[in-house]
Formats: C-alpha cells, structure tokens, sequence
C-alpha cells in the first residue's frame, strides 16, 4: 500500500533521512521505532509532503513524493501529527466535521458513532476543544482522522506525554482501528504499545532504517535493542 | 443658533453695568432689586438647559460617527486580520483595495449608477485581490516573510501610482446617490443625512453575515481551522491554497465595499490608502493580531476615540485653568494650552505604542504582534 524508497529530506543543510527504504502492506500494523532525533516524524512528514522529499513514495501504486498535503490526504492516507494539532476554537464536534473530506460522500466512520466510542468526548461535544486533556486531545485528533476515511493512518508518538493510564487506552484504540482493517504506521518510543499492537517493526537509526522484523524477532536480538533503542 | 443664545446683557455678571433703567442712587431701592434674582434665576437655568442639549448633541453625533468610522474601520480590519492569521503576512496593500474600492465605485456609478456600483466594485476588487494571492503573494512566498511584506508594500505603490495615472491626483466628482441626498433625521439642531445611515446600515449588514458564515457555515469552519493550524487543515485533505485564495479576495472585497460606500462621504483622492493605511494597522495591532472579536472591539474603539477627541476642544488649561495661573510662558504652557481636537490625530498612535508595550498581543489576540 505505502512504498519508500531511497528517501533523502533535508533540514537546512542538515541531512536528516538518508535513504530510509520501508513499506507499508494493506491493513498492515507497522511501528516505526528509534530514539530521539533519528529522523522517524521528519519520515512521515516526507510522506506526507510537509517536509520537501527527495526520493519515492508511492500510495496505492501513485508516486505522491512532491504532491501537496492534502492531495496526499485525498488519496487516503491520514497523518495524525505528535503536536496534537486540535483546532482549540472550534467545538469537539466541529474538530470531528473538520476531518470530513467532503460532506457528500460520507464515510464509512460516522460522527455518533465516533461519540459514542469515547463518552468523554461525546459529554462535551460542544464545549471549546482547547480546554480538553492532553489524552482527550489526543483521541480526538486520531477520531477526526477517521472522519477522513482513510486507508493507512499514520500517528505520529500518540502517548508522548501521557499518562498511564491514559497510555493503555490510547493503545486500545489503536489496536481497535487495526482490527478493523486499517493499516497503521506508527511512530512510538514506547516498546510495549509496539510490540503489542504491531505486525512488523522497523527500528531507525541515523536517518536510516537498521533493523526490520516481527515483535518475536525484536525481542530476540538484545543487540538491536541495546545500540538502537535503550538509554 | 439664534435665538437660543442669550443676549450678553442677561448674563448675570453683567446685569448691573448694562441695565439703562438704573439711575444713580436706585441700587439701594429694595423693590426693585427684588425682581433681579428672579430673573437671573431663570436666565441661568435657560442657559444650563441650552448648554446641556449642546453636550447631549455633541454625545449623540460623535457617537453615531464613531460607530460608523468604526464599522468602516471594521469592513477593512476583519480582512486584513484574517488574512494576517492565515498567510503570517501583513498586507500592506490592505488598505489600496479600499481606495481602488471607492474609484472603482465612482466610475461604475458615473456608467450605470451607484447602485450596481455598490456589487461590482466589489467583485472587480476581490478577483484581483485573489489574482494577486495566487499569483504574487503564493510565488513569493517561497523567498520567506520579508520578501512577502516587501511585495506587498511595493503593491501598495503600484495601486497608488496607477490610481494616479487613471484617475490623477485631484479628488473626483464621487457624489451621494440622489436617493440618499437628505437629512435622516434632526438632533436638536442639527441634521443628520441619510447617506450617513445607510454607510451604517451596509456594514451592520455585512458585519453580521461575516459572523453568521464563520460560526454558521462548513467553509466558516474550515476557514477558522485554518486561521490557527493551517498545516493541520491540509492534512485533514481541504486544499488551504483555495482557501487562502477564497479569503485574501473577500477581504479584499470587503476593503472595497467600504471604499465603495465611504468614498461620496470622505473625499475620493488617490491618497486615501496612504491616509487610512496606517489607522488599520492600529487598529489590527490594538485588537490583537489574527483576532475577529478584537479588530471589531479596537474599530469601535478607536473610530470612537478619534471622532470624540475631534470633537471634545478641551484643553488641560481650560480645566484646571486657575492652578495653571503664575507659570508664565514656557514649554509646559503650550503643552497645557493643546487642546484635545488638537492631539486627536496622535491618539490612536499612542495606544498603539501602549499596547505594544503593555499587552503585546493586543487586547483579544493570542500571540505576540
């Protein structure tokens, strides 16, 4: 579903990814993991255009690397940024309308149902969603995402911050969207939620990727996790 | 106003010098003094009531032409705010539309009436103003902010320069429909035309379909996504380059209906834009920044502020005029002679410089100017 290949993005004249090669199958739960500055967000923002790419993307085989963002978006691929971009003026109901693409071919998520999903949400429906928690925050920009309808969904560190407790039901809803076929890239910094939740894993490192496998394999190679991930 | 000003020779302090009854020895007649208190009395309370209705007459008018200024000053600031929120640029050229708004509108009337002047003038703004989005200001934005700003003053001069050379430099012929050419209604005594309230009524009009789309419409709601996030509202799949396009022209637009409907009332001149620029950055800057409820709080404030202390001619001298006594003439008597007509072009300056230094972001605004 989602091709890279050879993905180079540039900071100023800091070289940021250095030929990150990944891919994305459908309905595919993936984690993209690393440590602090490795280049994993600056990987979905090339993805998704808001950092200029150099290389190949490719989306249910169309080459997207250079199309603006929201052609991007239309062609089913969400991206739920780690700034928790609500927009704080508008009501919890309208952030949900916001990720509608178009009114007049609605989706299959459907805004009751989205509310009734987190009763939180649903009581303050119309209340400001500036003023909502960190996690609350969180839930709603992965919801207004969905209203989207997109295919593969893209969440950029959902539990960064995060309580807990708060961390545990984030992740239920990340596995919740996952079995309902959709595909999931996910950046993370925390082991369990990855290994829980995901089909396959990438670990990155120096702006490009230094280990693929499954949750097992992870577990089994003390090395990766030794050079790559642990503090 | 005749008839209402009492003669000189009935103000009290006067009475005994000017009154040819009086022959020498005839103070001391108690009868007749008797009646002169009476008199006076009634002489006085004439003058309380004449001087009263004159304050309540000047409340009155300064305040409906400080709304109006202000709702004017609103026409133009909402675009400019707006489109500052958005494209992170403040257009300087903003207040260009205005003028090209009221020429526009002069022309058209002098072809087919003001009427339709009042619709096209407009449209013929807000297709060049989206023209120059998505053609000027969208390229330049690759080279950063101040290549931005830079274009945007250099259009400013290029509106000007062209508006000239069309137009020329001496104000037009931009008359009041005949439709609208007689007096509303009488404050006391003076008359208060009709065009003036119809400016009012057009910009009420349009100030409250503005609101009704922002908070009523999908496109309203988009539109203030992306005053804040714009990024984020891309990401969600709406194509924000449209948008920015769709509100840089209605705010051009709106600058022009303002333009349209102000120019018979001011003087249409090919300076307007450079008089009026300035007041519209105040009053953006004052109401904060990106801020819809702010530009329409910091209009009225200062289309109030300005037609007030044009009005008011009140001097600190003339109010605490006998402490000033025995200073004798310095640099501090001039100052205490300036009345408050005389400062009232620098009082919207000095709030902006208040503001700026007291609450950066303005009164309404959420970041710093």
């Amino acid at each position: 579903m989602l091709e890279v290949r050879d993905l180079h993005a540039y900071y100023g004249k800091s070289h940021i990814l250095q030929g990150v090669d990944m891919h994305v199958g459908s309905g595919e739960v993936v984690s993209l993991l690393g440590r602090n500055g490795v280049g994993r967000s600056t990987t979905v923002k090339a993805i998704m255009g808001e950092v200029a790419p150099r290389g190949s993307v490719r989306f249910k085989d169309q080459e997207i690397a250079g199309l603006p963002s929201y052609r991007i978006a239309r062609l089913g691929l969400g991206y739920v940024p780690e700034n928790r971009d609500i927009f704080p003026s508008l009501t919890v109901r309208q952030n949900l309308q916001m990720g509608i693409k178009d009114p007049r071919r609605p989706g299959k998520w459907k805004l009751d149902d989205m509310l009734s999903m987190f009763p939180n949400l649903a009581s303050r429906a119309d209340t400001a969603a500036g003023v909502l928690s960190g996690g609350e925050k969180q839930m709603l920009t992965i919801c207004r995402t969905l209203m989207g309808d997109p295919d593969l969904v893209m969440i950029d560190e959902p539990t960064e911050g995060l309580a807990p407790l708060i961390v545990q039901q984030v992740g239920d809803l990340i596995a919740d969207i996952a079995s309902r076929g959709l595909a999931i890239l996910l950046v993370e910094q925390k082991l369990s939620i990855a290994l829980r939740i995901s089909h396959r894993l990438y670990v990155m490192g120096h702006g490009r990727m230094v280990f693929e496998g499954t949750p097992a394999d992870l577990k089994a190679n003390a090395a990766v996790r030794k050079e790559w991930l642990e503090v | 106003m005749p008839g209402l000003v009492p003669g000189i020779h009935a103000l009290i302090d006067n009475k005994q010098d000017v009154d040819g009854r009086d022959k020498p020895g005839h103070d001391g007649d108690q009868s007749k003094l008797r009646t002169g208190p009476i008199l006076d009395r009634r002489i006085a309370a004439d003058l309380r009531q004449w001087q009263g209705a004159r304050v309540l007459e000047l409340i009155f008018t300064s305040t409906l032409n400080g709304v109006l200024f202000g709702m004017l000053l609103f026409l133009m600031a909402s675009g400019l705010t707006v489109i500052f929120s958005m494209l992170g640029v403040l257009n300087f050229a903003h207040a260009s539309f205005y003028m090209l708004g009221a020429f526009f509108g002069y022309q058209v009337s002098r072809w087919i009436g003001f009427w339709p002047a009042l619709v096209i003038a407009p449209l013929a703004a807000r297709v060049l103003g989206a023209g120059v989005e998505r053609y000027g200001l969208r390229n330049v934005h690759r080279n950063g902010h101040v290549a931005e700003l830079l274009f945007t003053f250099g259009l400013a001069f290029v509106i000007e320069e062209t508006v000239q050379m069309i137009w020329g430099k001496a104000p037009v012929d931009y008359r009041v429909p005949q439709l609208l050419d007689f007096p509303a209604f009488s404050v006391f005594s003076t008359n208060y035309p009709a065009y003036k309230v119809f400016m009012l009524a057009v910009a009420v009009a349009i100030f409250a379909a503005l609101l009704i789309g922002i908070k009523r419409t999908r496109i309203g709601m988009i539109v203030q996504a992306a005053l804040t996030h714009p990024h984020m509202v891309g990401h969600l799949g709406h194509n924000v380059g449209r948008i920015f396009m769709l509100v840089f022209g209605l705010g051009t637009a709106l600058a022009a209906v303002a333009g349209v409907i102000a120019g018979p009332a001011l003087v249409t001149q090919s300076n307007m834009a450079a008089l009026l620029g300035p007041i519209l950055f105040v009053v953006v800057v004052v109401g904060g920044l990106g801020s819809l409820p702010g530009a329409f709080i910091a209009s009225l404030l200062i289309g109030l502020l300005q037609t007030f202390a044009v009005a008011i001619n009140v001097s600190l001298a003339s109010l605490f005029g006998p402490l000033a006594a025995g200073h004798g003439p310095s640099l501090l008597t001039d100052v205490w002679n300036v009345s408050v007509a005389q400062i009232a072009p620098v009082l919207p300056y000095l709030l902006l410089v208040l503001i700026l230094i007291f609450r950066p972001m303005g009164l309404l605004g959420t970041r710093e100017t």
